[in-house]
This record gives structure tokens, sequence and C-alpha cells, in this order.
């Protein structure tokens, strides 16, 4: 059972690749939370039961002699293209299904299984009805790279073979048996490797200084609290290939000599932490954690640690004190995480993305990775591209990968109007957009380049928003967000953002004035410049950097009361077009205060100071007479 | 190598090993605006008043941020001016502003620090919630609309006392500082120490006030109103009216106490000498017998119990240590019992009711006052307990100039103590009285006890006395959380002692809740105020105290020494 | 002893189960969150005398430990509902109209946001931060079942056919 020497695993990896090319075909069953959301773990049962109906040989597990004579069958990671779930990948042609129904399943063994054919009706069709039979030629993943979420959506999800079938551990083997410490942390260093969860700092100066810390216990901690909302990659990735998350903490391991590591999830992903807790138990059993790794001599064990629901925890300190089982609540800095993380030991913090990234570098060198992306933001980034978007999902590219691109050639352009902006890094981030002043359409997504913007890459992810999208509304909601996430510590971010909140409300809800915006602006200031944590310092960033944009969005509201988008509810007024009313009286009557008057057969009038949007008279008019202005 | 400096504000101030920049700051003479600073805490870094700006610009706080060598900074910019007034503003918009009928008014950092910063308006809807009073405890009062979440008591109570009472719960803006499922405090672990709320920089923690029951005493013509002061007291009342912090300040309260109407006056020290004398001979009794009589045998000590908060503190805590307490009553309820059995007869004649007043450093007298224990016929043996500011407040309020009146002396026939019952305020203070009681007459021994390292200011204190061939192993601790740690090295067997002193406060009694705030500097001042005061005693041990000597032997403790001075605790 | 207040209540079958997860996670204070998660997996909610009674086998304080429960959003301290329907308030669910499902599944089962609870325990209705579903938006979860692409139609259906189905197994 297990592997204890790097031979071991080499003839293991052999053996695995032999019986998983002998595989004559292979059904990928996207089982990322949303395709199971759609159902696709009962398309796996049916197309179970069907193969085995047709006598055929169904592998759902790599079995131990090559025979190339069975399907396989398999539970994937997230492909990424959640608008068009449940997705189902046939290998080896590289055809990919959409919308995948139950009653879709016989149609597919027959077809594509036994035969050779494509299900002409579940194939992508742009909007030129133009037909695309393999996954990588489809738009949405022509302009894609793959290295973080290289396996995700290609194997199973569950399965150790496979992984080791297609290299995985070997990164490991590399590291414990052809490298130094310092090697490694200088392979990484090279590479320019930074972290994805949000600061973009250097992870191998992250390595390289607890690396340097005298004390004996150190700790490996993965950030799988991806809090932002809009945001799923690292989930994909956690659910998807959990053992890359485990080799490349085994790897930071290895690099700063700790042997005992967490991954913090957040409760929200219970999918991932079943799949992760399946991926360290075989990880164990095989003797790829625990003690005397591949014959080593080094240990690493690795714990999970669920959070349960709270937002601030992304924050390092308040996530290692959450492992430890109190409040999270940040704690000021120095000392640092570097130093004093976890059971106040030194601890390399990294979220998933980012530790997804160390195999590859470490097998493929950091000359292989700076090939990547602009120089000092090199390699890839994913991002959870939502919103008003026609094709959403989770999607990876090069660093320095244009808006544009992002959106139309990826995303298929903007959904239900044009483009007006997007939303990038969460509620910690900042917009970009095309209005008065800006197009930031060609800009570069990258660390450096957002940043000069104001804005940051955060975590990934990327809402899009179309012209009827209220600018001021979007600010209101992330602070909404930011006011109900606070730890509630420092005074700034818990007295401030509540207050900024109540501003914002005061204007969406018509009770805006000037001063509101100017007490905005100084709120945010102090709150950026004075509060305790990371978190806290951004909480402002979507209402600094809208009114930096869309100032004028934010005047219209509070001199003219108007909500140029048609968003805020409160600004609008209900008015009867007197070309249409046929004066039927059904409006007064529903009216619940008597706002609207007129008499029979005759146009009628609402009374506005009267009325209080219900929208009754909207929706009972049956000539369309009632319009919101 | 040189000395290492940090340029503060364009002056050059020299650090050493200085944690934080805010403790150079104070160095060079400018008291940064704080409200969850405390050097004997742990550093919490919320109320971000005390940000600074660095040569680059950048705003950092000065309680978090080690010193470095040729540091720049500013502590009054523009911009730092602004964020400092926003915050206060912030937590003004939802506080309560009533100011003139609040019982922290003038001793309150909020309207203070509102002040300095001449904040004259809150440009925010004001969303102070409708106060919900939790007065369930004797010895303190939760107001928490009031609270603007420092952290201070929070800390206090679990980082310093390890009590445990009260924590925050719920999160962000709904954050509050509670008992566990928002219960009243009284029905807590809560040992009444109130070192909460002398940290507390507003009203949302305030000690409990007895006044009105003191002064309807005093206006009754039936009653004999009899009061004590307790030891630690004179030491600290002064610095309300401009004397310097450790002043004896003893014979100006007898005074005061007299101007207020009180008929007798008394010295707590005299029941110290009392406490002295029984636990010493308890403890002598323990040494020798104690294997024999107690559960444990001779593995754990001898514990004080002069301490309510730690009386209490055993009770929840580690109730299978309560046979190792002590089973002297605290001197405030010695001298209860002994005065209410004293004035009996002649009241019985006179047709008067003695009412027992104890001034007190400390909010858990109050507590103890009232325990079951205390009372006989239901009726305590004494009756209220004031602190420190409650008689602050009553002399302000009669308008006695403190700082000017005359000294007096001391009512008959309680008039005389030892400068033993005095040191009783201080950490290591009844230790001292108790090891001059065992310890050889002469005067060298006397040295001998003042130099073994009973005394200062530490939390936890051991030392070793020869006596009479034997090496009397002892420890002191002040602040339940050392008291913990002392009593998990006990039960692991890390630590053996023969004796040990508890006082629940930082520092003893002296820091207790009910004396007037004050700083660390300020407790040393005070601790040596009441050696002072020992030095000048003319009596220096309790057993040669003549007016115990002659209760004891010819009076009402001839018989009745167990009756009136022991107690139970835990029946 | 006002420290033990509640364990009356915990009779010595559910002392066993708590005993049960306690050991479990070796009696480690650490493991507080994970030691609540089991708590709650049992009770669907976390009663007060069990956080009590686990407060003294833990050795911490129940003021820490009613901090901590109180502190994460997952964490009840009061009984919920058979279904619990959480309504995802990210952004990718808010840009695609999440609003008007959750009013509607409160105007359906009068409920608010300050009454999260129908009164025959049925139902209990709240939002939870981002589900990571984006592409479905907007989405809900029943009993952290996922349901994709809501409207406010839908939820009226899906309410009652949730009444439908709990009727039926009674």
């Amino acid at each position: 059972m297990k592997i204890n020497t790097r031979d071991e695993l080499i003839a293991k990896q052999k053996e695995y690749a032999a019986s998983l090319n002998s595989q004559r075909k292979q059904i990928l069953i996207c089982a990322g939370t949303g395709c199971v959301a759609g159902g696709s773990l009962q398309i796996y049962d049916r197309m179970k039961e069907i193969i085995e109906e047709k006598g055929l040989r169904c592998a759902l597990v790599l079995e131990k002699e090559p025979h190339d004579e069975s399907i396989g069958l398999k539970k994937s990671g997230c492909h990424g293209f959640c608008e068009m779930g449940p997705l189902l990948r046939i290998e080896p042609m590289g055809w990919l299904y959409l919308k995948v129904k139950i009653e879709d399943c016989e149609e597919i063994i027959e077809k594509s299984i036994i035969h050779d054919e494509v299900v002409d009706r579940l194939v992508y069709q742009d909007e030129s009805l133009k037909s695309y039979v393999k996954q990588e030629d489809i738009p949405f993943y022509k302009k894609q790279t793959r290295i973080a979420l290289e396996y995700c959506g290609r194997i199973n999800a569950e399965s150790i073979a496979e992984y080791i079938a297609l290299g995985g551990y070997s990164a490991v083997a590399k590291a414990l048996f052809d490298m130094s410490s310092q090697e490694i942390v200088d392979e990484i260093t090279e590479s320019c490797l930074r972290g994805r969860g949000g600061g973009g700092f250097p992870a191998g100066r992250k390595w390289q200084q607890v690396l340097d810390q005298k004390e004996e216990e150190k700790y490996i901690v993965c950030n799988g609290d991806e809090g932002d909302p809009g945001a799923f990659m690292d989930r994909s990735m956690m659910e998807g290939e959990p053992h890359r998350v485990i080799e490349g903490m085994l790897i930071a391991a290895i690099a700063t000599n700790a042997h005992h590591g967490y991954i913090y999830v957040r409760a929200e992903y219970p999918l991932a932490v079943e799949r992760l807790q399946t991926a360290i138990d075989k990880a164990n059993d095989k003797g790829l954690l625990g003690k005397n790794i591949l014959g080593s001599g080094f240990d690493f064990d690795l714990h999970i640690s669920q959070g349960a629901g709270a937002f601030v925890c992304g924050e390092g300190s308040a996530l290692t004190t959450s492992i430890e089982g109190n409040r999270g609540m940040p704690r000021v800095k120095p000392p640092r995480t570097v130093e004093h993380g976890l059971f106040n030991k030194p601890t390399v913090l990294n979220n998933v993305e980012t530790f997804c990234n160390v195999p590859p570098i470490i097998l493929n060198g950091a000359k292989w990775y700076q090939g990547f992306g602009p120089a000092n933001n090199h390699g890839t980034k994913a991002f959870a591209l939502t919103g008003n978007v026609k094709n959403t999902g989770l999607i990876e590219v090069p660093m320095g990968t244009t808006l544009r691109e992002v959106i139309f050639d990826i995303g298929g352009g903007v959904k239900g109007g044009d483009f007006k902006a997007v939303q990038i890094g969460g509620p910690s981030g900042g917009c970009l957009c095309i209005s008065a002043t800006e197009d930031h359409l060609d800009m570069k997504l990258d660390f450096d380049s957002l940043k000069k913007v104001g804005a940051m890459i955060g975590s990934g992810g990327l809402v899009v928003m179309n012209d009827k999208s209220c600018m001021v509304e979007v600010a209101r909601f992330f602070m909404n967000f930011t006011q109900n996430e606070s730890c509630g510590k420092c005074v700034p971010c818990r007295e401030g953002t509540k207050r900024m909140l109540e501003l914002l409300t005061d204007i969406t809800e018509g009770r805006g004035t000037m001063e509101h915006i100017e007490l905005l602006e100084k709120l945010a200031d102090t709150i950026s410049a004075t509060a305790l944590c990371g978190l806290g310092k951004t909480a402002a960033s979507p209402v600094v950097s809208t009114l930096k944009y869309f100032r004028d969005e934010y005047v219209a509201h509070v001199v003219d009361k108007k909500c140029p988008a048609g968003q805020c509810k409160a600004l609008m007024t209900y008015q009867i077009d007197p070309s249409l009313c046929r004066g039927c009286t059904k409006c007064a009557r529903m009216c619940p205060v008597e706002a609207i008057s007129g008499t029979v057969k005759e146009p009628h009038v609402i009374d506005t100071t009267k009325c209080i949007k219900c929208g009754a008279c909207k929706e009972g008019c049956h000539f369309n007479a009632v319009k919101e202005v | 190598m040189s000395e290492k400096y940090m340029i503060i504000d364009g002056i050059r101030t020299a650090f050493t090993d200085e944690k934080n920049i805010l403790q150079v700051i104070r160095k060079a003479g400018i008291h940064v605006p704080t409200f969850c600073y405390y050097t004997d805490m742990s550093i919490y870094g919320a109320c971000r008043m005390c940000v600074v700006e660095d040569e680059r610009g950048s705003v950092i706080a000065s309680c978090s941020t080690p010193p470095k060598h040729k540091m720049v900074i500013r502590t009054n910019t523009s911009k730092l001016h602004q964020h400092r007034k926003m915050i206060l503003e912030l937590l003004l918009a939802s506080h309560c502003r009533d100011c003139t009928v609040c019982e922290k008014n003038g001793n309150c950092r909020l309207q203070m620090l509102a002040a300095r910063f001449h904040l004259t308006k809150v440009r925010f809807p004001n969303t102070h919630p409708e106060p919900v009073i939790d007065d369930s405890s004797l010895s303190i009062v939760r107001d928490p609309s009031k609270c603007i979440l420092c952290g201070d008591c929070v800390r206090m109570c679990n980082e310093v006392q390890h009590v445990g009472a009260i924590d925050f719960a719920h999160r962000g803006a709904n954050m509050i500082v509670s008992p566990a499922f928002g219960r009243p405090i009284a029905e807590t672990d809560c040992v009444n120490c109130g070192q909460c709320a002398a940290v507390c920089p507003t009203a949302a923690i305030t000690i409990k006030k007895d006044l009105k029951g003191v002064w309807q005493a005093l206006y009754a013509p039936n009653k004999r109103v009899v009061v004590q002061i307790a030891p630690a007291v004179r030491v600290a009342i002064g610095e309300e009216f401009g004397i310097a912090p450790g002043k004896n300040t003893i014979g100006k309260i007898y005074t005061a106490l007299r101007m207020l109407g009180f008929d007798t006056v008394f010295d707590t020290s005299f029941s110290a000498d009392l406490t002295v004398i029984e636990e010493a001979n308890e403890l002598l009794y323990k040494l020798e017998n104690g294997e024999k009589k107690y559960p444990l045998g001779n593995s754990m000590p001898l514990f004080t119990s002069c301490c309510p908060a730690w009386v209490r503190f055993v009770e929840t805590k580690y109730p299978e240590l309560l046979p190792y307490v002590s089973t002297c009553k605290s001197p405030m309820e010695m001298f209860g019992a002994v005065l209410k059995e004293y004035y009996k007869p002649a009241d019985e004649e006179a047709g008067l009711e003695t009412v027992s007043v104890a001034v007190m450093p400390c909010v858990a007298k109050k507590y103890e006052a009232a325990r079951e224990e205390f009372k006989r016929n239901e009726v305590p043996d004494v009756d209220y307990v004031i602190t420190t500011k409650e008689l602050i407040l009553m002399i302000k309020e009669l308008g006695v100039q403190f700082q000017e009146i005359e000294p007096s002396a001391p009512d008959m026939p309680f008039s005389i103590n030892s400068g033993a019952g005095v040191i009783f305020g201080v950490t290591g203070g009844v230790m001292e009285a108790a090891l001059r009681h065992v310890a050889d007459k002469n005067n060298e021994a006397l040295r001998e006890i003042e130099y073994s390292g009973v005394r200062g200011l530490e939390g936890t204190k051991i030392a070793e006395i020869e006596l009479g061939g034997n090496t009397l192993r002892v420890g002191i601790v002040n602040g339940l959380g050392n008291a913990d740690a002392l009593i998990k090295k006990l039960q692991r067997g890390e630590e053996k002692l023969d004796f040990v002193e508890v006082m629940a406060c930082p520092y003893g009694c002296i820091g207790g809740a009910g004396q007037p705030f004050g700083y660390r500097s300020v407790k040393q001042d005070r601790a040596q105020g009441m050696y002072k005061a020992d030095k000048s005693a003319i009596v220096k041990r309790s057993c040669e105290n003549p007016t115990l000597i002659n209760l004891y032997e010819n009076g009402m403790l001839k018989d009745r020494a167990h009756e009136l001075l022991h107690v139970h605790y835990g029946k | 002893m006002h420290g033990l207040k509640g364990e009356g209540n915990v009779n010595s079958q559910e002392i066993a189960r708590l005993d049960d997860i306690l050991q479990k996670h070796d009696y480690n204070a650490t493991l507080l969150i994970a030691i609540m998660q089991d708590i709650q997996k049992v009770y669907h909610y976390l009663p007060e005398e069990a956080l009590c009674y686990i407060a003294r086998k833990l050795k911490i304080s129940e003021a820490k430990i009613y901090g901590v429960a109180t502190f994460y959003e997952n964490f009840s301290l009061e009984p919920k509902g058979r279904y619990v329907i959480k309504i995802c308030d990210g952004t990718a669910c808010h840009v695609r109209k999440s609003v008007p499902i959750l009013e509607e599944f409160r105007n359906t089962l009068g409920l608010s946001k300050e009454k999260t609870t129908t009164d025959d325990m049925l139902f209990t209705v709240e939002t939870v931060s981002c589900l990571g579903a984006c592409g479905l938006a907007p989405v809900c979860t029943v009993n952290d079942h996922v349901h994709p692409s809501m409207t406010p139609e839908k939820a009226k259906a899906l309410i009652q056919e949730l009444k439908e189905e709990a009727a039926n197994e009674n």
C-alpha cells in the first residue's frame, strides 16, 4: 500500500499511467459545486447504470492491470464553464457536452462511447451558431492557460492514483531528494510567484523568512477561507485537484523544515472539505503524508480546520487565531505571521492558488514560470467571472491579459446591456470601468497595473456590471457586506463602516446631500489610514473607487434625486402615460394609499407626494400605462 | 554602542528596552491619547487613537510598533488630528451624551478626550441604544450601552485575573462585552474584584455605590454610626485633593469622617493585628498537624483569607482547596464582629442601634459584607461598605477642604495598632506581618524579613525564612492570574510552599478597584507610603499591641475568639 | 454553583453524546470550533447546557465559549427550523437579483430579518455569504442542497413542495 521510496513512486506512476491510458474512453462528469447543484451526480449514476446495462466494462477507479476494453467513468473537478453546466467531457477526444440532462445519457453512450459520433445538440454553439466540439476550441477556453487549474476537470478528483499517473507528487520527490531547502526557496523566489490571496506578497520571500527562523516548531497553513463574494477559484482547486494543494503545501514544508500543516476551509464549502479529507487520508495511506515520506526521513502531517462563517478569517492573524479555537479577530502586527503565526510559531501562510502553482514551478523550474506574464507578475491568475457576462465561470489566464480579452473573448461579452464596470478584488477591491473619464478595457490584469488605478487583483473575483447597474448601489452592497463581516475590534472599521453604510443608504434612498459625499470621503480616509487589519484598511475601497470614476452618479443621486441607472427604487417616481391610460380605474382601486385619482374613462394621475412606490398600479395595469421614471 | 534614539516631534529621545513607540513618546513627555493601552496588559490595538505618522507619511499605531534607532515620527499632524477627531466622533455617535448625570462625569476618558480635541459637533445620527443596566452584582454595575469596546475589562478579567466572567460576544457592529449567554453578572464566576471597573474608561462598568444608606444612618438620631478605615485608603484618598500619592492622610480622614457625622472612627489596622495572630497560629498548627488534619496533607500550603475576591475565586475554580484557605475572617469582618459585640450593652441601655460602616479600597468587600457567613440573626456585622472613591464623593459633597483640615486621632478603645497591621494594604504585607509574629522577637529578625523578598510589587514572589531551625517557604501573589498559575504549579508538584498570601488585585489592596484611578507609578508611591507608616509605628508586631493583649486576656476574646474571629466557607 | 448552571438539564444520555464528541477531539480546547460544529450537527443548534458542559470539560470559561459561538455566523444558539433555507447574497447573486427572492421567501412564510424561524419550526430563512456557486446565480440552499437560478416564482413553488414533503412524512 505504502510507497516507500522514490523508485517505488516512479514505478507506481508508470503502472497507473498505463492503466489510465488503457481506458478506451473516459467520461469526466463535472462534480464541482455548481454542476452538482445542476444534477451532475444523478447523471453520473445514470451513466454507470447504462454502461453496465450495455455490458460494457465500467471502471470507476483505476484498475490494477491495464484493460483496453474499459470505459473510465469519473467525477472530475470544476471545468469552469459553470453557466453551461452540468458539463461532461469525453476523452481521449476532448469533447465537451453542455447542459447535460439525465435523458441525454443513453444517447451519449450509444453515439459517443460505443461509436465515435458527436451528440450535436449538446456541443457549444456561439452566437453565429458555429459549433465547437472540442473543449479547447471553445472561445471560453481558447485564451486560457491552465497552470494552477491544470488538473481541475481533467482527472478523477477523488483518485490519488490518477494524480500520480499524471506525474503527481514527483515535484515532492524532486524537492526531497534533489534539492536543499534553500534551493527550493530560491527556485520559488526566482519564479516571482506572488501570493494569490490578495496582497501579492512574494511567496519566496515569505518562505525565506520562515526558513531563517531558529524555532524548531513551524507550521504551513493554507488559506482556503475564500470569503470574497463572487469568487470560487480556491474552492474549485480544493474540490477538483486536492492533491495539488497538498503537494504544494508539502513542498513548502520541505523548504522551510515544517512538520505540521493546516488547511483552513470555509464552512460554506462542504464538498471541498470532503474531497480534501479523502485526499489527505489517501496520501497518508500511500505514505505521501505522515512519517518518513518516501523514505526521506521527512515527516509532515496535515489537518483540516473548518471555518464557521466569518469573512474576516481570511485575514492571516484572524485565521490562525481561529484555528486555535478563538474568535477570529485580527491582532496587531508586528509580530508577523512568519515569526509568530499559528500557535505563536513561525508560519508559512499562503492561499490555495499559490500552493497550486508550486509543484509545476519545482518540476519545470523558475525560468519556465517566468515565461508567463510580465516581469514581477509572472504566472497565471485564476478568476471567477460572474455577474452580467454571457459566459460565467472559472477561468485562468496569464497575468497581463487585458480586461477586454477576459470579458469579451472569454466571457462572450456583457449580458443585458452595455459594459459599464467590473468589480475586481471583491469588497477590498475597486472597479475598472468605462466612464466619462476612464476606459480600463485595455488594462492589463496583473498586480502592479491594477494597483496603479486603485484596484487590486484580490483573490480574483471579477463581477461584470452592465449599464443598468447603479454604482452607488454597488458601493452600498459592498459596504453592507463589509459592515456585516467586520469583526468589530477596531473603532474605524466597526463604527466607520456602519456610518458609511448609513450614508450610502441615505443616498440611494433619496436622503443624500453633498455633505453626505464629503463625509463619505473623510470616513474613507480615516478608515484606510487607521484600521487595524488589511481588510479594514481596504473596507472603503469600493466607495473610493466608485466615487473616483462615477462621482457624477453620486451627485445625480443627491442633487437631482435621480438614479441614472434606474436601480434605486426610492428615487423613481411612478407616472401614468395619459396617451395609454383608458381610465379603467383599476389602478386607483389597487392603490393602498389612495394616491391615484381620476374619473372613469379619463386618464388618471398619481400624486407623487402620497405614492409609496409599491408598484401595485404598474403590476395591475392592463395597458402598460404606468411608467417608472 | 552609542545610545539608541528616536526623533519625536523634532525632539531627540533616547530609548533602551521600550517595547513600543508609545512608551518612548511618553518618555518624551507627550501623552498620546489611548483607550485600550495599559502597560500591565497585552497590546490590543483597537482604539487607534495612538496613531502617529512616520517619515514617509504612513500612519502607524504607536502602541504596537517597536521603536527603531533613528526613527522619525510626528505625533501631531493635520492628518492625525483629523483621524483622531473622526474616531472620537464615531465613538460619540453611538454613545450616550448625557454627561452631567453620568456616574463617570469628570472621570470619563471619552469625555476628557472629546474636550481635549475640542469636539463640538457630531455629524452622525445618535444611535445610542436604550441602556439595559445590569445591577445584579453587589460590587459593580454594568451599562453596556456606554461601552466603547476597548476590551480593557475583558483582558483584565481573562488575562490578568483568569476569572473569565466576561468576554466579547457577537461581532462587528453588534459586538458587546457580555457574561456567558447574556446572564446577569452575579450569576457568573465573577469574583467581585471590580478590576474591570477600575480600567473601564467610561461608565460601562462602574463600582456600585452604597452612599444612600450611609447618609440615612448618619442623619438618623437613634443610630450610632461607627466606621473603620482600611490601611490602603490613607495613602490614596489624598490624590483627589491635590495631595501626593502615598502620603499618609489617616489623621485627616478621621477628622473628615467626624465632620460627616460618624460617631466613632477606628482603623482596620487594629483588627489586622487580630488577623495576624489568629492566622499565624493557624499556620503553626498546620505545619505541625497538617499531614493528619488536612485532606491533601501538607502538600498544599495554607492560603490567606483576607481577600474576599480570592476566597470567591477558590470557591468557583478550586473548591477542593477550600480547606486550605485560612479560617480567619478578614480584618474588616473581625472588626465588624468585635464592634457589634462591644457596643451591644451600651446600645441596649441607650436605645441606640449601631450601624457599622467600613471604608475600603475594595469593592469585593461589599459582597463579603453581605455573605450569609457574616450575618448574625440576619444582621450583617458590617452594615455598609463604602470605597475610597465613595468617601471622596461624601467629602466633596459636604464641601470639606480635605487638604486643609487638621488631622485627629482615632477613638478609644481600639485606638492602637501595630505597623504590621498597616502594611496589610500592600502585596506581601500580610505575609510580613504574619512572619513578624512567628519570628523571634528581636528587631534583627524583623529586618531580615523586610529584605527576604516579601516586599516589592512583582506579581509572584517566593521567599524562604529561617524559623527555629526550619526553613519556611512562602509565596506571595497579587493578581488572581498569578494565583491561578501558582496553584497549577503546586498541583503539578513543581512548587511546594508552606504559606501563601493572595491578594486579588494587582499590587494588593492599594490597587483595589475602590481606589482612585492610578497608573503603575502611583501604585508604587502608595506602597512606599504604607511601609513608611510602618516605619513610624511604635509597635511593630501585632502581638505587642497592648489593646489587643487586653482583649485576649480580659476582654470579649477571652473565650470567644474562635466564634468571633473565624469562619468556615462553603458550608 | 453558578458556574455549572444548566448542567442539571443535561441528562446522562446527552452527556455521553457530548463526551463522545469531546473524546474524538482529545478534549483539546484549541479544537473548540470543530467540537461546536459536531455538537451543532447533533442538535442542529448549540444548546446552552451543552456549551456549559463542554466549557467545564475543556477548562475554558463559559463567557469565552459564548463569545466564540456568537462570533461565527454558522453557529446558532436558537433551534432552527426543519428546512433551513439560505439565500446567497454574494455579489453575483446580488447582481442577478437575489433580493426579491429573499423577500418572496420571507413574505410567503411571514418571516423577517429579525424573525427567521416559523412558529411551527418548519422553516428558517437566512442569508449566507457567497456560496461560490456564482455561475448558477442567484442560488439558495435548502439544508445545504443547492437550488440554482432561482426566481421569486420558483421560491414560492419550493416552499409548497417542502410543505408537502413535510406533510407526507408526518
